[in-house]
Protein backbone atom coordinates (compact mmCIF):
# COMPACT_ATOMS: atom_id res chain seq x y z
CA UNK A 1 0.00 0.00 0.00
CA UNK A 2 1.90 3.03 -1.14
CA UNK A 3 -0.30 5.60 -2.95
CA UNK A 4 0.04 9.19 -1.77
CA UNK A 5 -2.57 10.65 0.55
CA UNK A 6 -4.31 12.68 -2.14
CA UNK A 7 -4.26 9.79 -4.58
CA UNK A 8 -5.91 7.45 -2.12
CA UNK A 9 -8.47 10.12 -1.23
CA UNK A 10 -9.41 10.39 -4.85
CA UNK A 11 -9.83 6.63 -5.19
CA UNK A 12 -11.90 6.51 -2.05
CA UNK A 13 -14.19 9.27 -3.34
CA UNK A 14 -14.51 7.46 -6.66
CA UNK A 15 -15.22 4.21 -4.90
CA UNK A 16 -17.97 5.85 -2.90
CA UNK A 17 -19.76 6.98 -6.04
CA UNK A 18 -19.09 3.66 -7.74
CA UNK A 19 -20.45 1.80 -4.74
CA UNK A 20 -23.63 3.85 -4.78
CA UNK A 21 -24.11 3.26 -8.47
CA UNK A 22 -23.44 -0.44 -8.04
CA UNK A 23 -25.85 -0.67 -5.14
CA UNK A 24 -28.57 1.13 -7.10
CA UNK A 25 -28.08 -1.18 -10.08
CA UNK A 26 -28.27 -4.26 -7.89
CA UNK A 27 -31.35 -2.96 -6.11
CA UNK A 28 -33.02 -2.48 -9.48
CA UNK A 29 -32.27 -6.03 -10.60
CA UNK A 30 -33.46 -7.39 -7.27
CA UNK A 31 -36.67 -5.39 -7.52
CA UNK A 32 -37.25 -6.72 -11.01
CA UNK A 33 -38.06 -10.16 -9.63
CA UNK A 34 -41.04 -9.27 -7.41
CA UNK A 35 -42.26 -6.78 -10.02
CA UNK A 36 -42.20 -9.45 -12.73
CA UNK A 37 -43.96 -11.85 -10.40
CA UNK A 38 -46.60 -9.19 -9.71
CA UNK A 39 -47.19 -8.65 -13.44
CA UNK A 40 -47.40 -12.38 -13.98
CA UNK A 41 -50.08 -12.83 -11.35
CA UNK A 42 -51.95 -9.79 -12.61
CA UNK A 43 -51.93 -11.04 -16.20
CA UNK A 44 -53.11 -14.47 -15.14
CA UNK A 45 -55.85 -12.94 -13.10
CA UNK A 46 -56.88 -10.53 -15.85
CA UNK A 47 -56.93 -13.35 -18.39
CA UNK A 48 -59.04 -15.58 -16.21
CA UNK A 49 -61.46 -12.90 -15.00
CA UNK A 50 -64.22 -14.07 -17.31
CA UNK A 51 -63.89 -17.69 -16.18
CA UNK A 52 -63.64 -16.68 -12.52
CA UNK A 53 -66.84 -14.67 -12.91
CA UNK A 54 -68.60 -17.55 -14.66
CA UNK A 55 -67.49 -20.52 -12.51
CA UNK A 56 -66.13 -19.02 -9.30
CA UNK A 57 -64.37 -21.39 -6.96
CA UNK A 58 -66.59 -24.18 -8.24
CA UNK A 59 -64.11 -24.38 -11.11
CA UNK A 60 -61.69 -26.11 -8.76
CA UNK A 61 -64.15 -28.84 -7.76
CA UNK A 62 -65.90 -29.48 -11.05
CA UNK A 63 -64.85 -32.29 -13.36
CA UNK A 64 -66.67 -31.06 -16.41
CA UNK A 65 -64.69 -29.91 -19.42
CA UNK A 66 -66.93 -29.13 -22.37
CA UNK A 67 -65.62 -26.46 -24.74
CA UNK A 68 -68.67 -26.83 -26.97
CA UNK A 69 -71.13 -26.02 -24.20
CA UNK A 70 -68.64 -23.65 -22.59
CA UNK A 71 -68.56 -25.46 -19.25
CA UNK A 72 -65.24 -25.95 -17.55
CA UNK A 73 -63.84 -27.45 -14.34
CA UNK A 74 -60.23 -28.10 -13.39
CA UNK A 75 -60.45 -30.87 -10.81
CA UNK A 76 -59.15 -33.67 -13.08
CA UNK A 77 -56.24 -31.44 -14.07
CA UNK A 78 -55.35 -30.63 -10.48
CA UNK A 79 -55.71 -34.30 -9.61
CA UNK A 80 -53.50 -35.29 -12.54
CA UNK A 81 -50.78 -32.78 -11.67
CA UNK A 82 -50.67 -33.72 -8.00
CA UNK A 83 -50.90 -37.47 -8.52
CA UNK A 84 -48.38 -37.70 -11.36
CA UNK A 85 -45.87 -35.56 -9.43
CA UNK A 86 -46.36 -37.44 -6.17
CA UNK A 87 -45.97 -40.79 -7.91
CA UNK A 88 -42.91 -39.54 -9.75
CA UNK A 89 -41.30 -38.56 -6.43
CA UNK A 90 -42.28 -41.91 -4.93
CA UNK A 91 -40.29 -43.60 -7.67
CA UNK A 92 -37.47 -41.09 -8.07
CA UNK A 93 -36.58 -40.26 -4.45
CA UNK A 94 -35.46 -43.73 -3.29
CA UNK A 95 -33.63 -44.30 -6.57
CA UNK A 96 -31.81 -40.98 -6.59
CA UNK A 97 -30.98 -41.17 -2.89
CA UNK A 98 -29.64 -44.67 -3.40
CA UNK A 99 -27.45 -43.52 -6.26
CA UNK A 100 -26.25 -40.45 -4.35
CA UNK A 101 -25.38 -42.54 -1.27
CA UNK A 102 -23.63 -45.13 -3.40
CA UNK A 103 -21.61 -42.47 -5.20
CA UNK A 104 -20.52 -40.63 -2.05
CA UNK A 105 -20.06 -43.47 0.41
CA UNK A 106 -19.47 -46.75 -1.30
CA UNK A 107 -18.47 -46.51 -4.97
CA UNK A 108 -14.81 -46.90 -5.93
CA UNK A 109 -13.18 -43.48 -6.32
CA UNK A 110 -12.52 -43.78 -10.04
CA UNK A 111 -16.14 -44.42 -11.06
CA UNK A 112 -17.65 -41.64 -8.88
CA UNK A 113 -16.86 -38.78 -11.26
CA UNK A 114 -17.92 -40.42 -14.53
CA UNK A 115 -21.17 -41.82 -13.13
CA UNK A 116 -22.31 -38.52 -11.60
CA UNK A 117 -21.39 -36.75 -14.84
CA UNK A 118 -23.52 -39.16 -16.85
CA UNK A 119 -26.48 -38.73 -14.53
CA UNK A 120 -26.19 -34.96 -14.67
CA UNK A 121 -26.17 -35.22 -18.47
CA UNK A 122 -29.70 -36.64 -18.23
CA UNK A 123 -30.81 -33.23 -16.99
CA UNK A 124 -29.66 -31.65 -20.24
CA UNK A 125 -31.93 -33.70 -22.51
CA UNK A 126 -34.87 -31.62 -23.84
CA UNK A 127 -38.19 -32.79 -22.50
CA UNK A 128 -39.66 -33.33 -25.96
CA UNK A 129 -36.96 -35.95 -26.49
CA UNK A 130 -38.04 -37.66 -23.30
CA UNK A 131 -41.59 -37.54 -24.62
CA UNK A 132 -40.67 -39.15 -27.91
CA UNK A 133 -38.60 -41.78 -26.16
CA UNK A 134 -41.58 -42.36 -23.90
CA UNK A 135 -43.93 -42.92 -26.81
CA UNK A 136 -41.67 -45.10 -28.93
CA UNK A 137 -39.62 -46.99 -26.39
CA UNK A 138 -40.89 -46.75 -22.84
CA UNK A 139 -44.61 -47.18 -23.37
CA UNK A 140 -44.36 -50.24 -25.66
CA UNK A 141 -42.03 -51.80 -23.13
CA UNK A 142 -44.26 -51.00 -20.15
CA UNK A 143 -47.37 -52.16 -21.98
CA UNK A 144 -45.79 -55.47 -22.89
CA UNK A 145 -44.08 -56.31 -19.60
CA UNK A 146 -44.40 -54.13 -16.52
CA UNK A 147 -48.08 -53.21 -16.69
CA UNK A 148 -49.38 -56.78 -17.21
CA UNK A 149 -47.14 -57.90 -14.37
CA UNK A 150 -48.51 -55.20 -12.06
CA UNK A 151 -52.03 -56.11 -13.08
CA UNK A 152 -51.46 -59.79 -12.39
CA UNK A 153 -49.77 -59.33 -9.01
CA UNK A 154 -51.39 -56.20 -7.60
CA UNK A 155 -54.62 -56.31 -9.58
CA UNK A 156 -56.70 -56.57 -6.40
CA UNK A 157 -55.90 -52.90 -5.76
CA UNK A 158 -58.07 -50.38 -7.61
CA UNK A 159 -54.91 -48.65 -8.86
CA UNK A 160 -53.95 -51.54 -11.10
CA UNK A 161 -57.28 -52.48 -12.64
CA UNK A 162 -58.95 -51.80 -15.96
CA UNK A 163 -57.67 -51.84 -19.51
CA UNK A 164 -54.03 -51.13 -20.24
CA UNK A 165 -53.76 -48.46 -22.91
CA UNK A 166 -50.13 -47.59 -22.59
CA UNK A 167 -50.35 -43.84 -22.27
CA UNK A 168 -51.73 -42.97 -18.84
CA UNK A 169 -51.05 -41.71 -15.36
CA UNK A 170 -48.42 -44.32 -14.51
CA UNK A 171 -46.53 -43.80 -17.77
CA UNK A 172 -46.45 -40.07 -17.08
CA UNK A 173 -45.26 -40.64 -13.51
CA UNK A 174 -42.46 -42.91 -14.69
CA UNK A 175 -41.22 -40.50 -17.32
CA UNK A 176 -41.40 -37.69 -14.77
CA UNK A 177 -39.44 -39.80 -12.33
CA UNK A 178 -36.71 -40.32 -14.89
CA UNK A 179 -36.65 -36.60 -15.61
CA UNK A 180 -36.41 -35.39 -12.00
CA UNK A 181 -33.90 -38.06 -10.91
CA UNK A 182 -30.81 -36.20 -12.10
CA UNK A 183 -31.79 -33.13 -10.09
CA UNK A 184 -32.52 -34.96 -6.88
CA UNK A 185 -29.46 -37.16 -7.33
CA UNK A 186 -26.95 -34.43 -8.00
CA UNK A 187 -28.20 -32.09 -5.28
CA UNK A 188 -28.34 -34.92 -2.71
CA UNK A 189 -24.85 -35.91 -3.76
CA UNK A 190 -23.56 -32.39 -3.16
CA UNK A 191 -25.28 -32.32 0.20
CA UNK A 192 -23.79 -35.67 1.23
CA UNK A 193 -20.36 -34.56 0.08
CA UNK A 194 -20.73 -31.51 2.29
CA UNK A 195 -21.18 -33.64 5.41
CA UNK A 196 -17.90 -33.26 7.30
CA UNK A 197 -15.83 -36.41 7.34
CA UNK A 198 -15.44 -35.96 11.10
CA UNK A 199 -19.12 -36.92 11.46
CA UNK A 200 -18.53 -40.22 9.66
CA UNK A 201 -15.38 -40.87 11.63
CA UNK A 202 -17.00 -40.04 14.95
CA UNK A 203 -19.64 -42.69 14.29
CA UNK A 204 -17.17 -45.24 12.98
CA UNK A 205 -14.87 -44.66 15.98
CA UNK A 206 -17.79 -45.65 18.22
CA UNK A 207 -17.81 -49.02 16.51
CA UNK A 208 -20.62 -48.24 14.08
CA UNK A 209 -20.80 -50.18 10.83
CA UNK A 210 -20.79 -48.13 7.64
CA UNK A 211 -24.55 -48.59 7.48
CA UNK A 212 -24.96 -47.33 11.05
CA UNK A 213 -22.65 -44.40 10.36
CA UNK A 214 -24.74 -43.56 7.30
CA UNK A 215 -28.16 -43.78 8.91
CA UNK A 216 -27.08 -42.51 12.33
CA UNK A 217 -24.75 -39.66 11.44
CA UNK A 218 -24.50 -38.81 7.74
CA UNK A 219 -28.14 -38.81 6.64
CA UNK A 220 -29.44 -36.93 9.71
CA UNK A 221 -26.77 -34.29 9.17
CA UNK A 222 -27.77 -33.96 5.51
CA UNK A 223 -31.54 -34.24 5.93
CA UNK A 224 -32.58 -30.63 5.38
CA UNK A 225 -30.44 -30.49 2.26
CA UNK A 226 -31.93 -33.73 1.01
CA UNK A 227 -35.45 -32.41 1.54
CA UNK A 228 -34.36 -29.37 -0.47
CA UNK A 229 -33.25 -31.67 -3.27
CA UNK A 230 -36.61 -33.46 -3.25
CA UNK A 231 -38.43 -30.14 -3.43
CA UNK A 232 -36.36 -29.09 -6.39
CA UNK A 233 -37.45 -32.32 -8.07
CA UNK A 234 -41.05 -31.73 -7.08
CA UNK A 235 -40.96 -28.28 -8.62
CA UNK A 236 -39.72 -29.75 -11.89
CA UNK A 237 -42.38 -32.47 -11.84
CA UNK A 238 -45.26 -30.09 -11.16
CA UNK A 239 -44.40 -27.82 -14.03
CA UNK A 240 -43.22 -30.34 -16.61
CA UNK A 241 -45.36 -30.04 -19.71
CA UNK A 242 -44.14 -31.49 -22.97
CA UNK A 243 -43.06 -35.00 -21.99
CA UNK A 244 -46.14 -35.44 -19.81
CA UNK A 245 -48.63 -34.42 -22.44
CA UNK A 246 -47.02 -36.88 -24.84
CA UNK A 247 -47.52 -39.89 -22.58
CA UNK A 248 -50.37 -39.19 -20.15
CA UNK A 249 -53.25 -39.77 -22.55
CA UNK A 250 -54.79 -36.29 -22.23
CA UNK A 251 -58.27 -37.07 -20.96
CA UNK A 252 -60.21 -34.87 -18.53
CA UNK A 253 -61.07 -37.67 -16.16
CA UNK A 254 -60.33 -38.78 -12.65
CA UNK A 255 -59.73 -42.52 -12.59
CA UNK A 256 -58.62 -44.70 -9.74
CA UNK A 257 -56.59 -46.86 -12.07
CA UNK A 258 -53.09 -45.67 -12.82
CA UNK A 259 -53.31 -47.34 -16.22
CA UNK A 260 -56.12 -44.96 -17.22
CA UNK A 261 -55.34 -41.78 -19.16
CA UNK A 262 -55.32 -38.52 -17.28
CA UNK A 263 -54.30 -34.92 -17.76
CA UNK A 264 -52.28 -32.30 -15.95
CA UNK A 265 -52.71 -28.55 -15.72
CA UNK A 266 -49.53 -27.79 -17.62
CA UNK A 267 -50.32 -30.35 -20.31
CA UNK A 268 -53.87 -29.06 -20.81
CA UNK A 269 -52.70 -25.47 -21.22
CA UNK A 270 -50.04 -26.45 -23.75
CA UNK A 271 -52.42 -28.66 -25.72
CA UNK A 272 -55.53 -26.54 -25.85
CA UNK A 273 -54.29 -23.00 -25.96
CA UNK A 274 -53.65 -22.99 -29.70
CA UNK A 275 -57.02 -24.59 -30.44
CA UNK A 276 -59.17 -22.55 -28.11
CA UNK A 277 -61.33 -20.11 -30.05
CA UNK A 278 -64.05 -19.16 -27.60
CA UNK A 279 -63.16 -16.45 -25.11
CA UNK A 280 -64.49 -18.49 -22.21
CA UNK A 281 -62.28 -21.44 -23.21
CA UNK A 282 -59.21 -19.20 -23.30
CA UNK A 283 -60.19 -17.67 -20.03
CA UNK A 284 -60.71 -21.09 -18.46
CA UNK A 285 -57.20 -22.08 -19.53
CA UNK A 286 -55.88 -18.89 -17.98
CA UNK A 287 -57.74 -19.83 -14.82
CA UNK A 288 -56.03 -23.24 -14.95
CA UNK A 289 -52.67 -21.47 -15.23
CA UNK A 290 -53.52 -19.31 -12.22
CA UNK A 291 -54.50 -22.45 -10.31
CA UNK A 292 -51.24 -24.15 -11.28
CA UNK A 293 -49.36 -21.10 -10.07
CA UNK A 294 -51.18 -21.11 -6.74
CA UNK A 295 -50.79 -24.88 -6.26
CA UNK A 296 -47.07 -24.64 -7.00
CA UNK A 297 -46.59 -21.74 -4.61
CA UNK A 298 -48.56 -23.54 -1.88
CA UNK A 299 -46.59 -26.76 -2.24
CA UNK A 300 -43.28 -24.92 -2.26
CA UNK A 301 -44.29 -22.88 0.78
CA UNK A 302 -45.23 -26.06 2.62
CA UNK A 303 -41.92 -27.59 1.63
CA UNK A 304 -39.98 -24.52 2.81
CA UNK A 305 -41.81 -24.75 6.10
CA UNK A 306 -40.82 -28.38 6.36
CA UNK A 307 -37.13 -27.60 5.74
CA UNK A 308 -37.31 -24.80 8.25
CA UNK A 309 -38.87 -27.05 10.86
CA UNK A 310 -36.30 -29.76 10.24
CA UNK A 311 -33.43 -27.27 10.37
CA UNK A 312 -34.81 -25.92 13.66
CA UNK A 313 -34.45 -29.38 15.14
CA UNK A 314 -30.70 -28.95 14.80
CA UNK A 315 -28.65 -30.42 12.06
CA UNK A 316 -26.39 -29.54 9.26
CA UNK A 317 -26.93 -26.56 7.12
CA UNK A 318 -28.49 -27.25 3.79
CA UNK A 319 -26.20 -26.76 0.85
CA UNK B 1 4.70 -46.66 38.47
CA UNK B 2 6.82 -49.11 36.57
CA UNK B 3 5.26 -52.52 36.68
CA UNK B 4 1.71 -51.95 35.52
CA UNK B 5 0.38 -54.50 33.04
CA UNK B 6 0.68 -53.68 29.36
CA UNK B 7 -2.76 -52.91 27.93
CA UNK B 8 -1.95 -52.13 24.33
CA UNK B 9 1.27 -52.44 22.40
CA UNK B 10 2.62 -52.13 18.89
CA UNK B 11 5.22 -54.35 17.27
CA UNK B 12 7.16 -52.91 14.33
CA UNK B 13 4.08 -51.00 13.29
CA UNK B 14 4.33 -49.08 10.04
CA UNK B 15 1.42 -47.13 8.55
CA UNK B 16 1.27 -46.10 4.93
CA UNK B 17 -0.84 -43.91 2.67
CA UNK B 18 -0.53 -45.61 -0.69
CA UNK B 19 3.20 -45.63 -1.34
CA UNK B 20 4.23 -43.04 1.23
CA UNK B 21 5.07 -44.14 4.74
CA UNK B 22 3.74 -42.03 7.61
CA UNK B 23 4.83 -44.23 10.51
CA UNK B 24 7.97 -46.39 10.37
CA UNK B 25 8.60 -49.47 12.43
CA UNK B 26 7.33 -48.34 15.81
CA UNK B 27 7.46 -50.76 18.72
CA UNK B 28 5.88 -49.36 21.86
CA UNK B 29 3.89 -50.61 24.80
CA UNK B 30 1.37 -48.72 26.88
CA UNK B 31 0.73 -49.69 30.50
CA UNK B 32 -2.80 -49.86 31.82
CA UNK B 33 -4.22 -46.95 33.84
CA UNK B 34 -1.64 -44.47 32.71
CA UNK B 35 -1.74 -41.39 30.55
CA UNK B 36 0.66 -41.70 27.64
CA UNK B 37 1.53 -38.63 25.61
CA UNK B 38 2.71 -38.70 22.00
CA UNK B 39 4.54 -35.52 21.02
CA UNK B 40 6.36 -34.35 17.94
CA UNK B 41 6.18 -31.72 15.19
CA UNK B 42 3.35 -31.66 12.64
CA UNK B 43 3.52 -34.48 10.14
CA UNK B 44 5.66 -36.68 12.36
CA UNK B 45 3.14 -39.50 12.18
CA UNK B 46 1.80 -39.39 15.72
CA UNK B 47 -1.85 -39.02 14.68
CA UNK B 48 -1.52 -41.74 12.06
CA UNK B 49 0.06 -43.97 14.69
CA UNK B 50 -2.92 -43.31 16.96
CA UNK B 51 -5.41 -44.05 14.19
CA UNK B 52 -3.65 -47.30 13.35
CA UNK B 53 -4.28 -48.55 16.87
CA UNK B 54 -8.08 -48.68 16.54
CA UNK B 55 -7.99 -49.42 12.82
CA UNK B 56 -9.32 -46.02 11.80
CA UNK B 57 -6.27 -45.57 9.58
CA UNK B 58 -7.49 -48.19 7.11
CA UNK B 59 -10.66 -46.15 6.50
CA UNK B 60 -8.60 -43.43 4.86
CA UNK B 61 -8.37 -44.16 1.12
CA UNK B 62 -5.02 -45.81 0.50
CA UNK B 63 -4.35 -46.47 4.18
CA UNK B 64 -2.62 -49.74 5.11
CA UNK B 65 -0.22 -51.04 7.73
CA UNK B 66 2.41 -53.64 8.43
CA UNK B 67 3.36 -54.96 11.84
CA UNK B 68 1.08 -55.75 14.75
CA UNK B 69 -1.05 -53.98 17.33
CA UNK B 70 -1.67 -56.07 20.43
CA UNK B 71 -4.64 -55.34 22.67
CA UNK B 72 -4.36 -57.46 25.81
CA UNK B 73 -1.91 -59.61 23.90
CA UNK B 74 -4.18 -60.20 20.88
CA UNK B 75 -3.33 -58.88 17.44
CA UNK B 76 -6.13 -56.52 16.40
CA UNK B 77 -5.14 -56.92 12.75
CA UNK B 78 -5.39 -60.71 12.86
CA UNK B 79 -7.84 -62.18 10.37
CA UNK B 80 -11.24 -62.66 11.94
CA UNK B 81 -11.01 -59.59 14.16
CA UNK B 82 -14.03 -57.37 13.65
CA UNK B 83 -12.83 -53.74 13.50
CA UNK B 84 -16.24 -52.55 14.76
CA UNK B 85 -15.85 -54.67 17.89
CA UNK B 86 -12.30 -53.41 18.31
CA UNK B 87 -13.38 -49.77 18.12
CA UNK B 88 -15.86 -50.37 20.90
CA UNK B 89 -12.91 -51.43 23.06
CA UNK B 90 -10.54 -48.71 21.87
CA UNK B 91 -12.44 -45.42 21.82
CA UNK B 92 -11.34 -42.20 20.18
CA UNK B 93 -11.79 -38.46 20.75
CA UNK B 94 -10.97 -36.13 17.88
CA UNK B 95 -9.28 -32.79 17.55
CA UNK B 96 -12.49 -30.88 16.95
CA UNK B 97 -15.57 -31.68 19.01
CA UNK B 98 -17.78 -33.85 16.82
CA UNK B 99 -21.20 -34.00 18.47
CA UNK B 100 -23.96 -35.32 16.21
CA UNK B 101 -25.86 -32.11 15.55
CA UNK B 102 -29.28 -33.66 14.99
CA UNK B 103 -29.18 -35.58 18.26
CA UNK B 104 -29.93 -34.45 21.78
CA UNK B 105 -27.27 -34.46 24.47
CA UNK B 106 -28.64 -37.75 25.77
CA UNK B 107 -28.71 -39.38 22.35
CA UNK B 108 -25.18 -38.25 21.64
CA UNK B 109 -23.86 -40.02 24.70
CA UNK B 110 -26.04 -43.03 23.98
CA UNK B 111 -24.91 -43.23 20.33
CA UNK B 112 -22.09 -45.65 21.07
CA UNK B 113 -24.41 -47.78 23.18
CA UNK B 114 -26.91 -48.10 20.38
CA UNK B 115 -24.58 -49.58 17.79
CA UNK B 116 -24.20 -53.31 17.67
CA UNK B 117 -26.71 -54.30 20.30
CA UNK B 118 -29.91 -53.12 21.97
CA UNK B 119 -29.95 -52.30 25.64
CA UNK B 120 -32.88 -51.84 28.00
CA UNK B 121 -33.96 -48.23 28.46
CA UNK B 122 -33.27 -48.03 32.19
CA UNK B 123 -29.77 -49.35 31.74
CA UNK B 124 -29.21 -46.85 28.95
CA UNK B 125 -30.24 -43.89 31.11
CA UNK B 126 -28.00 -45.04 33.92
CA UNK B 127 -24.99 -45.55 31.67
CA UNK B 128 -25.49 -42.15 30.04
CA UNK B 129 -25.58 -40.49 33.45
CA UNK B 130 -22.43 -42.30 34.56
CA UNK B 131 -20.63 -41.32 31.35
CA UNK B 132 -21.64 -37.68 31.75
CA UNK B 133 -20.49 -37.72 35.36
CA UNK B 134 -17.27 -39.37 34.25
CA UNK B 135 -16.72 -36.56 31.76
CA UNK B 136 -17.49 -33.92 34.44
CA UNK B 137 -20.42 -32.64 32.41
CA UNK B 138 -23.41 -34.03 34.31
CA UNK B 139 -24.04 -31.02 36.54
CA UNK B 140 -24.02 -28.67 33.57
CA UNK B 141 -26.41 -30.62 31.36
CA UNK B 142 -28.59 -32.77 33.62
CA UNK B 143 -31.56 -30.42 33.25
CA UNK B 144 -31.40 -30.26 29.48
CA UNK B 145 -30.51 -33.76 28.33
CA UNK B 146 -33.18 -33.60 25.64
CA UNK B 147 -31.89 -30.40 24.04
CA UNK B 148 -29.59 -30.22 21.06
CA UNK B 149 -25.92 -30.91 21.63
CA UNK B 150 -24.77 -28.07 19.39
CA UNK B 151 -26.02 -25.47 21.88
CA UNK B 152 -23.16 -26.42 24.20
CA UNK B 153 -19.89 -24.46 24.25
CA UNK B 154 -16.85 -25.89 22.49
CA UNK B 155 -15.36 -27.14 25.73
CA UNK B 156 -18.63 -28.73 26.79
CA UNK B 157 -18.98 -30.33 23.36
CA UNK B 158 -15.55 -31.88 23.72
CA UNK B 159 -16.42 -33.24 27.18
CA UNK B 160 -19.63 -34.55 25.62
CA UNK B 161 -17.50 -36.40 23.09
CA UNK B 162 -15.43 -37.79 25.96
CA UNK B 163 -18.67 -38.93 27.62
CA UNK B 164 -19.77 -40.52 24.34
CA UNK B 165 -16.44 -42.31 24.08
CA UNK B 166 -16.40 -43.67 27.63
CA UNK B 167 -20.09 -44.66 27.72
CA UNK B 168 -19.53 -48.07 26.07
CA UNK B 169 -16.72 -48.65 28.62
CA UNK B 170 -13.76 -49.13 26.34
CA UNK B 171 -10.42 -50.25 27.71
CA UNK B 172 -8.30 -47.71 25.88
CA UNK B 173 -9.10 -44.10 24.98
CA UNK B 174 -7.20 -42.44 22.16
CA UNK B 175 -7.27 -38.65 22.15
CA UNK B 176 -6.06 -36.86 19.04
CA UNK B 177 -5.15 -33.32 20.12
CA UNK B 178 -8.38 -33.05 22.11
CA UNK B 179 -7.75 -29.49 23.29
CA UNK B 180 -6.43 -28.01 20.04
CA UNK B 181 -9.66 -26.14 19.36
CA UNK B 182 -10.50 -25.21 22.96
CA UNK B 183 -9.89 -22.08 25.03
CA UNK B 184 -7.61 -22.27 28.11
CA UNK B 185 -10.49 -22.96 30.44
CA UNK B 186 -11.87 -25.79 28.29
CA UNK B 187 -8.35 -27.15 27.98
CA UNK B 188 -7.93 -27.18 31.73
CA UNK B 189 -11.18 -29.06 32.26
CA UNK B 190 -10.12 -31.76 29.82
CA UNK B 191 -6.69 -32.05 31.42
CA UNK B 192 -8.21 -32.42 34.87
CA UNK B 193 -10.51 -35.04 33.47
CA UNK B 194 -7.59 -37.19 32.34
CA UNK B 195 -6.47 -37.68 35.94
CA UNK B 196 -9.76 -39.22 36.93
CA UNK B 197 -10.21 -41.13 33.69
CA UNK B 198 -6.92 -42.95 34.00
CA UNK B 199 -8.18 -44.76 37.06
CA UNK B 200 -10.53 -46.64 34.76
CA UNK B 201 -8.99 -46.41 31.32
CA UNK B 202 -5.69 -46.51 29.53
CA UNK B 203 -5.20 -43.16 27.87
CA UNK B 204 -3.06 -42.25 24.89
CA UNK B 205 -3.06 -38.57 23.97
CA UNK B 206 -1.51 -36.90 20.95
CA UNK B 207 -0.62 -33.32 21.69
CA UNK B 208 1.23 -30.42 20.13
CA UNK B 209 1.54 -28.76 23.45
CA UNK B 210 4.60 -29.84 25.39
CA UNK B 211 3.46 -28.21 28.61
CA UNK B 212 0.31 -30.26 28.32
CA UNK B 213 2.26 -33.46 27.86
CA UNK B 214 4.39 -32.58 30.87
CA UNK B 215 1.32 -31.78 32.98
CA UNK B 216 -0.92 -34.71 32.23
CA UNK B 217 1.12 -37.71 31.20
CA UNK B 218 2.99 -40.47 32.96
CA UNK B 219 5.02 -41.47 29.94
CA UNK B 220 5.93 -39.49 26.85
CA UNK B 221 7.00 -40.65 23.42
CA UNK B 222 8.68 -38.34 20.97
CA UNK B 223 7.96 -38.92 17.28
CA UNK B 224 9.98 -37.39 14.50
CA UNK B 225 9.77 -37.97 10.73
CA UNK B 226 7.49 -40.97 11.16
CA UNK B 227 9.76 -42.76 13.56
CA UNK B 228 9.77 -43.14 17.31
CA UNK B 229 12.80 -41.29 18.64
CA UNK B 230 12.53 -41.71 22.36
CA UNK B 231 10.09 -42.94 24.96
CA UNK B 232 10.18 -42.91 28.71
CA UNK B 233 8.76 -41.56 31.94
CA UNK B 234 7.55 -38.04 31.28
CA UNK B 235 9.67 -36.38 33.93
CA UNK B 236 12.79 -38.07 32.73
CA UNK B 237 12.14 -37.34 29.08
CA UNK B 238 11.58 -33.68 29.75
CA UNK B 239 14.45 -33.20 32.22
CA UNK B 240 17.16 -35.39 30.79
CA UNK B 241 16.31 -36.61 27.31
CA UNK B 242 18.63 -39.26 25.97
CA UNK B 243 18.54 -38.12 22.38
CA UNK B 244 19.69 -34.88 20.90
CA UNK B 245 16.59 -34.45 18.65
CA UNK B 246 14.33 -34.82 21.68
CA UNK B 247 16.18 -32.14 23.55
CA UNK B 248 16.14 -29.85 20.53
CA UNK B 249 12.38 -30.29 20.19
CA UNK B 250 11.41 -29.88 23.82
CA UNK B 251 13.61 -26.83 24.22
CA UNK B 252 11.85 -25.30 21.25
CA UNK B 253 14.69 -25.32 18.76
CA UNK B 254 12.39 -26.71 16.07
CA UNK B 255 8.87 -27.98 15.60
Amino acid sequence: MSPSATGSDATLGGARFGDRLFKAALTLTALAVPVLLGFLVFELWAGSREAIGEFGLGFLTSSEWDPVEGRFGALPLIFGTVVSSALALLIAVPLSLGVAIFLTEFAPMRIRGPVSFLIELLAAIPSVVYGLWGIFVMIPFLRATVFPFLKDTLGFLPFFQGPIYGPGMLSAAIILAIMVMPYIMSVSREVLLAVPNTQREAALALGATRWEALTGAVLPYARSGIIGAVILGLGRALGETMAVTMVIGNRHEIAASLFAPGYTMAAAIANEFAEAVENIHLSALSYVALTLFVVTVLINAAARLLIWRVAQGGGGKSA
Amino acid sequence: MADAAVRIATERLSAMYGKSTAVKDVTLSFAANRVHALIGPSGCGKSTFLRAMNRMHELTPGGWITGRVLLDGQDVYAPGVNPMQLRRRVGMVFQKPTPFPTMSIFDNVAAGLRVGQRRPKAELAETVEQALRGAALWDEVKDRLATSAVALSGGQQQRLCVARTIAPQPEVILLDEPTASLDPQGTQRIEELLFTLKQTFTIIIVTHNMQQAARVSDTTTFFYLGGMVETGATRQLFTSPAREETEAYITGRFG
